[in-house]
């Protein structure tokens, strides 16, 4: 009897989980554009990370058919003006643009998240000198430190990625002290402050697995942001240096052939443009499905 | 930044001691940022590989190099440096140019006066047609407009400013020819009033691009919430038009806090600047910044630095002291 109410209470707690995940989802299904941004999203990454397996054209090799060429079978994009192929520099400039987006948001998580808790949770002195710093360093035009860090400490792709992460960790910390200051006042925090659970624990078991839908909504929407500021600083130059493909750096010299090989300036800017905006409609789309004020349509 | 909503006034309003105080204590806040800021920059400049001396011409002799460093001072200790270069700037001299052999002062000078001109004409323009649409968007909730406006907000946040440009100079002045691709226009003697403008427009109309989604979000969600609240209702109960419940009772409150929004913009507007002029040749701070940066000229890139963020901490300063005069519920901590 009593092995059976156990597994009872266990199949119950499975079958809640399980429908507050799916109601997450079917929020989310509701909201078309957001759900549609997800799915291409989802095969846009497996085309451009699976991708180079099948076209297996070297994105650095120079072709034959000289440069520039037009549309045909071997080339579907054409050529660049050093006569690479422009498919495969899409396919490994989306590996290079999309990595880094994803291992800024990732570091800028790291930060925004570390940051919030501590101020919120700690608060008195470590929350006002982190919440001063954050406020800032959104106070001032971050881009010109991008430029001037990029410049002095070179531009490797891992310091381009420390580099933005740097200057995009401020809004996700001050969702994360937001969230951080509700859920300390919670029982089941109290509980276990009460029971001598140290603070890294109560923050790291108790506080931040609360906050994660958050953090998701925030890193979905600093990805979006990464991957503008590496095209930008890559059109300027500043960013990942060729011959290594970016959809940025790849802008950077196609103003010149804009007529004779106009899709060499169009492909890699629209290519920004939908990733960018797929991101930003899943963020708004997430974080529409995740408010408690939503209303079921 | 630093203001607090409170729905209760606990302070009788005493007159100008409290904005002064509230100045003073602002004040007190930005110099301090100001110094975070010069001494950030200033260590990164000096302590990355090279350094400060490593602007000089590859085959420069050992004694050639040797003069330089000390005619820059670059064999005292970093913090001594730093006091030296703090203390001129205190006195506004910000050093001389590496590439130019200008005073950095006069250098920015040239330049700064076009920076304000984009971003004054980018702020009214983006203001006017965001609050237009951010109220529109707003009224129109969960219909076609709304959606429409919120595509296309979207949309703006999503494009890459400097890609935008790109397809605007491909329309307007390679394939038809109305708009100069690049410059600032003739200034000075042979200024005409539509080359200034012609050579605006498209510079304006990307640096728009950058933060009108924002004002156009912000603007709905500070109408809705003031749609929603008591005195709306009240209002509508006692049997005013709904044009006059929306435009005279909701539109003057939600728009109180949009200008706080303009605080926060101004960064944006700035780094936004720095594409927008790379673009179009614009010869602005942006620009001038780029060519700093790739000149390796490092009393120029601490001047633009330092210069910019006196810029944006006074614009927040004098945004703050605005709010705070026409919201009486605000009161500054």
């Amino acid at each position: 009897m009593e092995v059976s109410t156990n597994q009872d209470y266990g199949s119950k707690t499975m079958t809640k989980v399980k429908q507050r995940k799916d109601t997450l989802l079917a929020r989310l299904k509701q909201n078309k554009i957001a759900y549609f941004s997800l799915w291409f999203l989802i095969i846009l990454h497996l085309i451009v990370f699976l991708g180079p397996f099948f076209w297996t054209i070297n994105p650095e090799e120079l072709q034959e058919v000289g440069s520039l060429a037009g549309w045909s079978l071997q080339h579907p994009f054409g050529t660049d003006d050093l006569s690479r192929d422009v498919f495969a520099r899409m396919l490994h400039g989306g590996r290079v643009t999309l990595l880094v987006g994803l291992a800024a948001m990732l570091f800028a998580l790291l930060i925004g998240t570390l940051v919030g808790a501590c101020a919120g949770y700690f608060g008195k002195f470590v929350e006002s000198v982190l919440m001063r710093i954050t406020e800032a360093m959104m106070a001032i035009p971050n881009f010109f430190f991008v430029l001037v860090a990029l410049t002095v400490l070179g531009t490797s792709p891992v310091m381009v990625v420390v580099v933005i992460a740097l200057c995009g960790w401020m809004e996700i910390a001050r969702v994360v002290y937001g969230e951080t200051l509700k859920w300390k006042e919670y029982e089941f925090v109290e509980a276990a402050n009460a029971s001598g659970a140290r603070s890294i624990r109560i923050l790291t078991k108790y506080i931040i697995p609360q906050i994660i839908p958050s953090i998701i909504v925030s890193g979905t929407l600093t990805i979006a942001a990464a991957i503008l500021t590496e095209s930008a600083i890559s059109y300027l130059g500043l960013g990942i240096q060729p011959p290594t493909p970016t959809w940025g750096n790849m802008l950077q010299n196609s103003q010149q052939y804009i007529w004779t090989a106009p899709v060499l300036g169009i492909l890699p800017g629209a290519a920004i443009t939908i990733v960018v905006l797929a991101y930003n409609f899943l963020g708004d789309g997430l974080r529409d499905a995740l408010d408690p004020k939503y209303v079921k349509k | 930044m630093c203001v607090k909503h409170t729905s209760i006034p606990n302070k009788k309003y005493s007159g100008g001691d409290e904005v002064l105080r509230f100045l003073l204590n602002r004040l007190g806040q930005s110099a301090i940022l100001l110094l975070i800021v010069t001494i950030i920059t200033f260590f990164l400049i000096n302590l990355a590989p090279g350094g400060p001396a490593s602007t000089m011409r590859m085959d420069a002799s050992p004694e050639e190099r040797q003069a330089m460093v000390e005619k820059l001072g670059l064999d005292q200790p970093i913090h001594i440096r730093y006091i030296d270069w703090i203390t001129n700037a205190l006195k506004g001299d910000l050093g001389v140019s590496f590439t130019s052999s200008e005073p950095v002062v006069q250098r920015i000078a040239e330049r700064l006066p076009y920076t304000i001109e984009l971003t004054v004409f980018t702020i009214i323009l983006s203001i006017t047609i965001g609050i237009l649409f951010g109220v529109i968007s707003a009224i129109k909730r969960g219909k076609a407009q709304d959606h429409v406006i919120n595509f296309f907000s979207v949309l703006g946040l999503s494009v890459p400013a400097f890609w935008l440009g790109l397809m605007l100079i491909l329309l307007f002045s390679i394939n038809l020819g109305w708009l100069p691709s690049s410059g600032v226009g003739a200034r000075g003697a042979d200024f005409n009033f539509w080359g200034w403008i012609s050579h605006l427009i498209m510079p304006v109309l990307i640096l728009t691009t950058t933060v009108l989604p924002n004002i156009v979000r912000f603007t709905r969600s500070s109408m809705l919430e003031v749609i929603s609240q008591n005195y709306i209702r009240t209002a509508r109960a006692k049997g005013a038009k709904e044009s006059i419940v929306l435009y005279v009772h909701a539109l003057r409150n939600a728009l109180i806090p949009v200008v706080t929004i303009i605080g926060v913009l101004i960064p944006r507007l700035l780094s936004g600047a720095v594409i927008t002029e790379a673009i179009f040749g614009w010869t602005g701070i942006g620009t001038l910044i780029l060519e700093a940066a790739r000149g390796r000229d490092y009393p120029l890139v601490m001047g633009v630095t330092v210069v910019i963020t006196v810029v944006v901490v006074l614009c927040n300063l004098i945004v703050d002291l605005i709010y705070s005069r026409i919201d009486p519920r605000v009161k500054n901590v």
